[in-house]
């Protein structure tokens, strides 16, 4: 089908490459294998919090929850293990709570009839509270080896955050581009009405697209968590804005019905390109933080030049 | 002949206003009906309620004789009513395939799992458009891209597809070229060739006399006079909806 706008696509991989390119030859230790490993693990986490986003924003709505959900998990899965529970019945007990803080903020969202922008911005503020009430407002340290581990093995030469990070792309990847939900995320988004009229649980695919952002959100905490050997209520801060930024340059639109995950993820890579690169170059790291800001500003500039072009021909 | 579709006393109240005032009408197999009315008669709720949006609040609907009574529109759709509503409610980011099947996608086994099957849906897309005779001829084209007649091709075609026993168009010329209009028509007579009852609401008096076998005016929420398009005029039908009959009369059917 083509809901995978190939457009933007192509305009995100292509300027990734050039960027590598340029680096590779600006800064040649660019290319190393360090770090490119490096490269992995610096986007890995982030990519997750934005596959997430991308199906909020898919219906044209938005989360601004992402970051303290992901803060969230991170104090809790580490409270849970050093209180004796099992790793993996953590794990999933959090991943579990993640979905369902997710379900709410679709419910919230549907049934009641709030902004999505104002209930997850609600969200933003309690998770956070809560992560801090939780901890004490303070890290939690003493995590079980094993767990603490996980973040720093790799399998066939690649981080194993980065084949976490793999497999999520191509779950999401399969889901949104050959399931009936799938199709449907972008059918709500474009005309809601419409889908509904077609037969499409609109509240269902709300719910769900809420519930997938928060999931993602809480993995990323927690693999954030093993990476830190700790857990720590100020983890993520302002991860929400950068998944969001994400997804917006790899080509979804934010009134809903248009991106994917392929582009999301490279979306993500460029913004860690951009981060790594100016760190090789010794360049101030603020200036990266200008760099993505205009990023952002031009992609969605050519985003709107598009539509108008596209109104155009009607 | 039993009709197709019986409308009996349908009463619609929006809290103090009463759209449906007890209306009544029949559908029968294979014609246009053709529905006018001043605006805020009622034809748009009555569509609705036939369409499985709106729950009637009193009177009964039976389709081949059978009680009908929708509680969704995929209800309305699963016994074969299609509604092309006067917003054409497309996907606007969906391809024209992918609109046609929406919410009823065939499903194939990939590795056990179920997938959409996407071969079969652009096969079955790409013949009903040249059986319809569109201008729109790659079914993966996005709706957003489409001009207003070839929207209406693509919601033609999805009646047309799924065998629909009604078709019901609310002002389907409403936002067309004279030309894409005249296609509206002759897409509405297709239907009906094929045995479709079609209920069309239209303004256009001359228009509706065009397409229409029958044609229906409703007044302040009920149906006035029914006539044949052959027997009646435009005057005779603009007498009827200023409220002429203010008494409902089968004066010829
Ligand atoms: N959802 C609603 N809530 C309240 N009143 C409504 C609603 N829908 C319709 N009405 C009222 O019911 C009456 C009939 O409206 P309807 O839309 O059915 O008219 P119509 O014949 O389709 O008119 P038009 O030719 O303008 O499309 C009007 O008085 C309208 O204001
Ligand atoms: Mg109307």
């Amino acid at each position: 089908m083509t809901v995978f706008q190939k457009s933007p696509l192509v305009t995100v991989s292509a300027l990734t490459l050039i960027l590598s390119l340029a680096l590779a030859v600006v800064a040649p230790p660019f290319i190393t294998l360090d770090n490119l490993q490096n490269l992995m693990l610096q986007v890995s986490i982030g990519a997750l919090f934005a596959f997430g986003v991308l199906f909020p924003i898919l219906l044209g709505g938005i989360d601004l929850a992402v970051g303290s959900v992901g803060a969230l998990a991170g104090v809790s899965v580490a409270l849970l293990m050093t209180n004796g529970v099992p790793i993996g019945i953590s794990v999933l007990l959090v991943l579990a709570l993640g979905a369902f803080l997710g379900a709410v903020h679709g419910w919230a969202t549907f049934r009641l009839g709030i902004p999505p922008f104002v209930v997850t911005l609600a969200g933003l503020q309690i998770y956070r509270g809560a992560a801090l009430l939780l901890s004490g407002g303070t890290t939690i340290a003493g995590l079980p080896e094993a767990f603490n581990r996980f973040a720093v093995a790799s399998f066939l030469g690649i981080p194993s955050l980065f084949w976490v990070t793999l497999l999520s792309l191509g779950a999401c990847g399969f889901l949104l581009s050959k399931t009936r939900t799938g199709r449907y995320f972008y059918a709500v988004g474009s005309n809601p009405e419409a889908a509904r009229r077609a037969g499409v649980d609109v509240a269902r695919i709300t719910y769900l697209a809420y519930a997938l952002s928060a999931f993602f959100a809480s993995l990323g905490g927690v693999l954030l968590a093993s990476r830190l050997a700790i857990g720590t209520p100020t983890a993520a801060m302002g991860y929400e804005l950068s998944a969001i930024a994400a997804a917006v340059v790899g080509g979804a639109s934010l009134f809903g019905g248009r991106g994917s995950v392929l582009g999301t993820f490279f979306g993500a890579l460029l913004f860690a390109i951009i981060r790594n690169g100016t760190n090789l170059m010794g360049i101030d790291p603020f200036w990266s933080m200008v760099a993505e800001g205009f990023l952002i500003a031009l992609v969605v500039y050519a985003d709107s030049l598009g539509r108008r072009r596209y109104a155009g021909l009607r | 002949m039993a009709p197709l579709l019986e409308v009996r006393k349908i009463v619609k109240r929006f809290g103090p206003v009463e759209a449906l005032r007890g209306t009544s009408l029949e559908l029968f197999r294979g014609e246009v009906l053709a529905l006018v009315g001043d605006n805020g008669a009622g034809k748009s709720t009555l569509i609705k309620v036939i369409s499985g949006v709106y729950p009637a609040d009193e009177g009964e609907m039976r389709l081949e004789g059978r009680p009908y009574r929708p509680a969704t529109p995929k209800e309305a759709r699963a016994q074969g009513i299609e509604t092309i509503y006067q917003d054409l409610a497309l996907a606007d980011d969906l391809d024209v395939g992918a609109n046609i099947f929406l919410g009823r996608e065939p499903i194939r086994r990939l590795l056990g799992l179920p997938v959409i099957d996407e071969a079969r849906i652009y096969q079955e897309t790409r013949a009903l458009l040249e059986r319809i005779r569109t201008t729109v001829t790659d079914p993966r084209r996005t709706v957003r891209n489409l001009s207003g007649g070839q929207r209406q091709a693509v919601a033609f075609a999805r009646a047309l597809y799924w065998k629909s026993r009604v078709v019901i168009m609310d002002e389907p010329t409403a936002a067309l070229a004279p030309m894409e209009a005249k296609n509206v028509i002759r897409y509405a007579r297709n239907l009906a060739q094929e045995g479709v009852g079609v209920l069309y609401i239209g303004h256009n008096l001359v228009e509706v006399l065009e397409v229409a076998d029958r044609v229906a005016v409703m007044h302040r929420g009920q149906v006035v006079f029914t006539a044949h398009a052959k027997a009646t005029s435009q005057q005779e039908l603009v007498y009827y909806m200023t409220g002429g009959g203010e008494n409902p009369g089968e004066a010829k059917a």
